[in-house]
């Protein structure tokens, strides 16, 4: 039987991967719980209620993106919907083509959405040059890399990889100091964003209440790319709207804390409508880009909580699972935890069903999300899914083991005659599976039921 | 509920969750016809199967009003979550993990001590996390005046997961020895938990990796602590 891809891919991964993900993931895993603690008298009740918001935009969803549309339309900015990812590569295509004819530069800001719909691919292809400014993204780009995390999307390398594609790229003189590195990207974006015709961004909230775009980062790339550029196009996942302007604080300081254990991101952009004719600075046109690619469909099954997500990378930090492998395992744009439920759920149980065996169901996800998603149960659900469709079924002979925990004469038989099985030079998958790391285990005293069976 | 494990391997965790459990002046009763609460298959997504286990399981205990408990926070979070899945819109089935049963059914507030006092490691089981035991076990053991040696990783997963163990060894197999090195760092040559799955798991690893470290359910040293006398009224000669 074939090794499920998340083994396979950690049996390939150099140990200085492992240590670079494990240091990191533990380190945000630490300063995440330091922060929400001092953030919140009860950071429980706190999730507690972001969960309770987001069933509400669930529950609410079209109502809440038309009062999103008719506000942001009022103050200029124009929205799209796009059903699925060809449909929104279209609209960003159309919209830059309607700009620049002739191709430009098209600034990104960091944004998962354009991540999966593959957009960078497809404004190569339509002859644009998208030029990622966050600086792991630009890492990224420049090595012809993906994501691996959807926070720290270099969270695989260490700076000595960065040293060497910096140097590779001429981006100065040779340096393994942070700081020196972040100083060459730092000079060479700022080129592409005196020249970039278009800038893209994600949107991380969008307020239903009066239209406004909310967008948080650590960098001022985001702001760069949303305000320098004549073209502002922001792409969103539908289920990001909030219904009120008092919902923002909550979710503000959960996905500061929660992703990267900071009281407040050092950025917060609000974009409300682009350049007034009094305003000296700012984009002519704002464009948002609503994406649905499937999240309909998942708000009516039994994954509907998937969509309360706020991305903020929490469960990946704390999952052994994704801390023994990184993100790229999954081979998917979204990994860990959260990938593992949002990948069949958006792309479906054949192609993606394999990944809810990915995981030991140790349930830390669940503990750390900032919105409650009940990731366990519904990676068992998942299972269950995949199992009846044919998808990643083991090689374990259920039925037979059903039938034996159904008949207690056969069961207990059965035991009697496991010390003779372990004795069996017979290879079996629980042997070389279990066994290639670990002892099989041995009877240890005496036997509860022939005790039972004795006591006076 | 005994579980499948303590059937197959770990018979003295059950002798000592009976112990305990007459300790406190609980009388145990005990069904042969007993096997698995269908986690196993459950898990592996063969949910038909678990369905004819837990039905058989459901049928054994229905003959009795008695509360179940189980030594493990694994099959406790199997019949009272899982059964919840598996049958929809069906009442939660009345079953408790060993020391939640003890301090919030029993409200035990005292234990006999241990002498001399052992040192050792907790690892808190995930289902333990699942069903939101919290400290209950540790509290059961300071009460015995166990020493617990902090690591800082108690609720880190050992890294089984059931067939997860089988599927992917590598990843499994890494996330126990990570737990393991924690535990070693922090001089301790004892894990105690309150699940034999993860027992299983990071006691294949030690005696594979030939380490200096033992493995034991709380309840193995719980019963230990119960004087000889009343152990004598419980225990059978051999």
């Amino acid at each position: 039987m074939p090794r499920p891809p998340v083994e396979a891919f950690a049996r390939k991964l150099a140990q200085s991967t492992t240590d670079s993900v494990r240091r990191a993931t533990t380190g945000a895993s630490n300063a995440r719980v330091a922060t929400l603690d001092r953030t919140f008298k009860d950071p429980g009740s706190a999730r507690h209620h972001a969960a309770a918001i987001k069933d509400y935009v669930l529950d609410h969803l079209g109502e809440l993106l038309q009062q999103l549309e008719a506000n942001c339309t009022s103050h200029g900015i124009r929205v799209h919907w796009a059903v699925d990812s060809a449909s929104a590569n279209e609209i960003i295509v159309g919209i830059c083509r309607s700009a620049a004819p002739d191709g430009a530069i098209v600034a990104k800001a960091k944004s998962m959405a354009t991540e999966e719909i593959h957009l960078n691919h497809h404004l190569e292809a339509a002859g644009f040059t998208p030029v990622e400014t966050d600086l792991g993204e630009f890492i990224v780009q420049i090595d012809h890399d993906t994501p691996s995390h959807i926070v720290a999307p270099i969270i695989h390398k260490n700076r000595f990889d960065i040293a060497k594609s910096f140097e590779r790229e001429k981006l100065g003189p040779y340096t393994e100091v942070p700081e020196e590195l972040a100083m060459q990207a730092r000079g060479h974006l700022r080129e592409s964003f005196k020249s970039a015709t278009i800038g893209v961004s994600g949107v991380n909230f969008a307020v239903a209440e009066t239209g406004r775009l909310v967008i948080v980062e650590n960098e001022g790339n985001n702001r760069l790319s949303t305000t320098a550029p004549r073209i502002h196009i922001a792409v969103m996942g539908i289920e990001k709207v909030l219904p009120r302007e008092a919902d923002l604080p909550l979710f503000l300081r959960l996905i500061a804390g929660s992703a990267t254990g900071q009281r407040a991101t050092t950025y917060m952009h609000g974009v409300l409508a682009p350049r007034r004719s009094d305003e000296p600075d700012g984009p002519d046109e704002v464009h948002l880009v609503l994406l649905d690619n499937g999240r309909s469909a998942v708000l009516h099954g039994d994954y509907r909580e998937i969509l309360r997500c706020i991305r903020c990378g929490a469960c990946q930090n704390t999952c052994p699972v994704y801390r023994q492998t990184s993100g790229h395992a999954y081979g998917h744009v979204y990994s860990g935890p959260i990938g593992a439920v949002l990948a069949p759920a958006l792309e479906g149980i054949t192609a993606m069903g394999h990944l809810a065996k990915s995981s030991s169901l140790c349930g830390a996800c669940e503990e750390v999300c900032p919105v409650q998603i009940p990731i366990p149960r519904m990676l068992l659900q998942l299972r269950d899914e995949a199992f009846r469709a044919g998808v990643a079924r083991d090689s374990a002979p259920w039925s037979v083991y059903a039938f034996g925990a159904t008949h207690p004469s056969t069961w207990r038989a059965g035991l009697k005659m496991l010390p003779l099985a372990e004795a069996t030079p017979v290879p079996h998958p629980l042997k070389s599976g279990w066994g290639e790391f670990r002892e099989l285990p041995h009877r240890r005293g005496r036997h509860f039921r022939a005790w039972w069976a004795d006591r006076p | 509920m005994l579980t499948c494990l303590c059937d197959a391997f770990f018979g003295e965790v059950g002798i000592a969750a009976v112990r305990m459990l007459e300790h406190v002046g609980c009388t145990v009763e005990f069904n042969n016809a007993q096997t698995c609460c269908g986690q196993p298959p459950y898990n592996a997504g063969d949910w038909d199967s678990a369905r004819k286990i837990a039905d058989h399981a459901k049928r054994v205990f229905a003959g009795s009003d008695a509360p179940i408990v189980c030594a493990s926070a694994s099959c406790t979070a199997m019949l009272r979550e899982g059964y919840a899945l598996l049958y929809p819109g069906e009442p939660h089935v009345q079953a408790y993990e060993l020391s939640e049963f003890l301090l919030t059914k029993m409200n035990v507030t005292e234990w006999p001590l241990l002498d001399p006092a052992p040192k050792v490691a907790f690892h808190r089981s995930c289902h333990g996390r699942g069903i939101h035991l919290g400290d209950s076990a540790e509290r059961l053991l300071q009460m015995a005046g166990v020493q617990l040696i902090e690591f800082g990783a108690t609720d880190q997963c050992c890294g089984f997961g059931g067939a997860f163990s089988v599927t992917h060894p590598k990843v499994s197999g890494e996330i126990g020895m990570e737990k393991l090195n924690r535990i070693r760092e922090s001089g301790a040559t004892e894990i105690v938990s309150g699940d034999m799955g993860c027992l299983m798991h990071l006691g294949g690893l030690i005696e594979k990796q030939n380490l200096m470290l033992r493995t034991r359910h709380y309840a193995e040293l719980l019963a230990e602590a119960i004087p000889a006398k009343e152990a004598k009224l419980a225990t059978p000669a051999g």
